[in-house]
């Protein structure tokens, strides 16, 4: 493992009964990359993601941020006996946090679907990250003795509307605004987490053309000026491409290649998995 | 603008305190209009328990059912350690004057109620709150009940005086103890709604999973909502059992959860205001406005169809079908009531819109 090792999936499986969704993944993100997870449809991408954050606790195998092991886990009751995956009885302990606590850490998500919060405004939306860093208790807070504090949530939300450029819709309703806007309203509001690991799921998904391309400028942007590494899933070949460090690719759970974007480009097995499988593009 | 709102609304609340004292004064207990005084004390008192369900059901999207039994815990509580001591052997006549042999200040018996309320909640949330939504229902309406059983029972006695009625406790003079406990309760609630963790519980109802991601604690703060709400909901108990100056553990059924409900409904599930509006407006309609329907009525020699005890009852689930079907929002939707929005003549949404061209 390398010391600047950011993220580190270790040999993943995530089986829904007899569906295995990730099978036996290993995947390596360093500090201030930008790598990209394609696939075609159903090939467990998002499955990763939600074993990354806590939202399925994996059915083997470990993941590790900044070189700590954050989740572990191995086939356990019934899984035993169906579990078809590899490197059983590897893993041993049980380790599994909650979202939040994932959050905690450090690492930020945007949903495939927008998971926006529907009732509030874009600012409202942002705001809520802060409560994660509140040093008031419940009475405090209530009372609003923390006014200080409460001030500080809302300068910081502000502030990073600002650097992202939405203050103009800052008081919109969230899900009131155009697809692209709000893939970026989501993107502001994962990084109001103030993470140093960004998950994008398909954040170019339902853009056009000229969207996509202020989204990759946008995501390069994100990445030098917060100092941020970046792990994305994306459909659009010219965005992945364009600014993807290095690339994963998976196909049935499986990982079928990984390298440089020139080099998965002209990977055959890659070209056949996108050729045989998937409709887009 | 909260700044602004905040000295009229001052002025406003001293004049309605003052304006509640005279009519207490001015209304003779025999005139026809005494009707309205008991409306706007029980008035006063649901609208304290419909904040408080709304604050779970509106605010954080839990579907809970248990309100009357945590307003039954908190009368009970109230009842139980007020009486004062030389009236226990008459009240606990069946128990010996029962086990307790202490009166509390009534005022700190009205904080206990909420306390214990609130305990209680705290024990049940844990398993309770990890269920989905109609689950958490059937699940606290069934501790409600079961909370009623065991107060009647038989063995409990000495506590709870099993099936008998708690009496002569200490209750209100005024009109305006109900109104000023409820209105600081009130206040309290929107407080909270408004602060950090009220936006926690609001995304926690608005998305779970994205909630969860934003590095909210699910199991924390629902059980931070349902035990604050069980407490209101207990202090309203104790006001309640003031107010009727006698409790039984009976009368808190699952009839009451259900007008609970159809108050919250009807005034707009997500509205404090809208919850406070509706429950004079269903004290008023249920206990004065619409008592006509249960009673037989005689035009020439012809007997009114349906008007009989109990089609008040059929006429509230009518209301609440039709609110369900075709007016999802209630009265106040999940907005608020702001009078200096009704005097500009301007909502807030349409406010933010202009900014934008
Ligand atoms: N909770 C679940 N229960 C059962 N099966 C699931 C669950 N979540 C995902 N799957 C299955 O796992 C497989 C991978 O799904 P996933 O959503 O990870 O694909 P994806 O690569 O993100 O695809 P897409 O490009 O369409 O988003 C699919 O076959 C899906 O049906
Ligand atoms: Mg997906």
């Amino acid at each position: 493992m390398s010391n600047d090792s950011v993220l580190r999936i270790d040999n993943v499986t995530m089986q829904f009964g007899g569906v295995i969704a990730v099978d036996n993944v290993t995947i390596d993100v360093n500090k201030g990359e930008i790598v990209s997870l394609i696939g075609p449809n159903g090939a467990g991408k998002t499955t990763a993601f939600n074993v990354i954050t806590g939202v399925y606790a994996p059915t083997n195998g470990a993941v590790y941020f900044n070189d700590e092991k954050i989740i572990e886990n191995y086939p356990q009751g019934k899984m035993r006996t169906m579990y078809k995956g590899e490197n059983q009885g590897k893993y041993r302990q049980v380790l599994s946090p909650t979202p939040d606590r994932i959050t905690k850490l450090g690492i930020a998500r945007t949903f495939q679907n927008i998971r926006l919060f529907k009732s509030q405004t874009v600012f409202e939306n942002v705001l809520i990250a802060q409560h994660l860093r509140r040093t008031s208790n419940l009475l405090s807070a209530t009372l609003h003795l923390n006014g200080k504090e409460e001030a500080q949530m809302r300068k910081d939300a502000r502030d990073l509307l600002h650097i992202l450029e939405l203050d103009d819709v800052a008081d919109e309703m969230a899900t009131s605004l155009p697809y692209g806007k709000q893939r970026r309203v989501e993107i502001a509001r994962a990084m109001a987490t103030k993470p140093s690991l960004l998950l994008l799921d398909e954040p170019a998904a339902g853009m056009n053309p000229q969207e996509t391309d202020e989204l990759t400028a946008f995501i390069g942007r994100i990445r030098d000026e917060f100092g941020l590494t970046i792990f994305m899933i994306e459909h659009h070949m010219d965005l992945v491409m364009e600014i993807s460090d290095r690339i994963y690719v998976l196909d049935f759970g499986k990982m079928i290649a990984s390298g440089l974007p020139e080099e998965i480009q002209s990977n055959r097995r890659v070209i056949e998995a996108y050729l045989g499988g998937a409709v887009d593009e | 603008m909260k700044k602004k709102e905040l000295i009229p609304g001052l002025i406003l609340i001293a004049a309605l305190l003052v304006l509640l004292r005279y009519l207490e004064l001015h209304i003779s207990p025999q005139s026809q209009w005494a009707m309205l005084l008991t409306v706007l004390k029980k008035g006063s008192i649901y609208a304290l328990v419909a904040v408080s369900m709304n604050l779970l059901n509106g605010f954080t999207g839990l579907f809970s059912l248990g309100q009357a039994g945590f307003m039954m815990i908190g009368a009970y509580t109230y009842a139980v350690l007020t009486i004062p001591a030389e009236q226990r052997e008459m009240v606990y006549m069946y128990y010996e004057g029962g086990i307790i042999r202490f009166a509390l200040p009534s005022i700190v018996g009205i904080i206990l109620a909420g306390v214990v309320a609130a305990v209680f909640a705290f024990l049940i949330g844990l398993p309770v709150l990890r269920l989905k939504s109609d689950y958490l229902a059937i699940a606290t309406l069934g501790f409600a009940e079961i909370m009623r059983a065991l107060f009647q029972w038989d063995t409990l006695g000495p506590l709870t005086n099993g099936s008998n009625m708690l009496r002569s406790y200490p209750t209100f003079k005024t009109i305006l103890y109900p109104f000023i406990v409820s209105g600081v309760c009130i206040a309290l609630i929107v407080m909270l709604i408004n602060s950090t963790y009220g936006r926690a519980f609001k995304a926690i109802r608005d998305d779970e999973i994205a909630a969860e991601a934003m590095g909210i604690n699910l199991a924390h703060h629902k059980r931070i909502a349902f035990t604050v709400s069980s407490f209101f909901a207990g202090i309203s108990g104790a006001l309640l059992a003031m107010f009727q100056t006698n409790v039984q553990a009976k009368s808190f059924n699952s009839a009451m959860t259900y007008e609970i409900l159809l108050i919250v409904v009807i005034g707009g599930i997500g509205s404090v205001t809208g919850s406070v509006i509706s429950s004079f407006l269903f004290i008023a309609c249920s206990e004065w406005l619409l008592r006509f329907l249960d009673e037989t009525h005689v035009i020439g020699d012809v007997t009114l169809p349906l008007m009989r005890s109990g089609f008040r009852k059929v006429v509230f689930s009518l209301i609440i079908m039709v609110i369900v079907l075709f007016f999802r929002q209630g009265i106040m939707g999940n907005r608020e009531f702001s009078f200096t929005r009704l005097f500009s003549g301007r909502s807030k949404k349409s406010k933010g819109g202009k900014a934008d061209e």
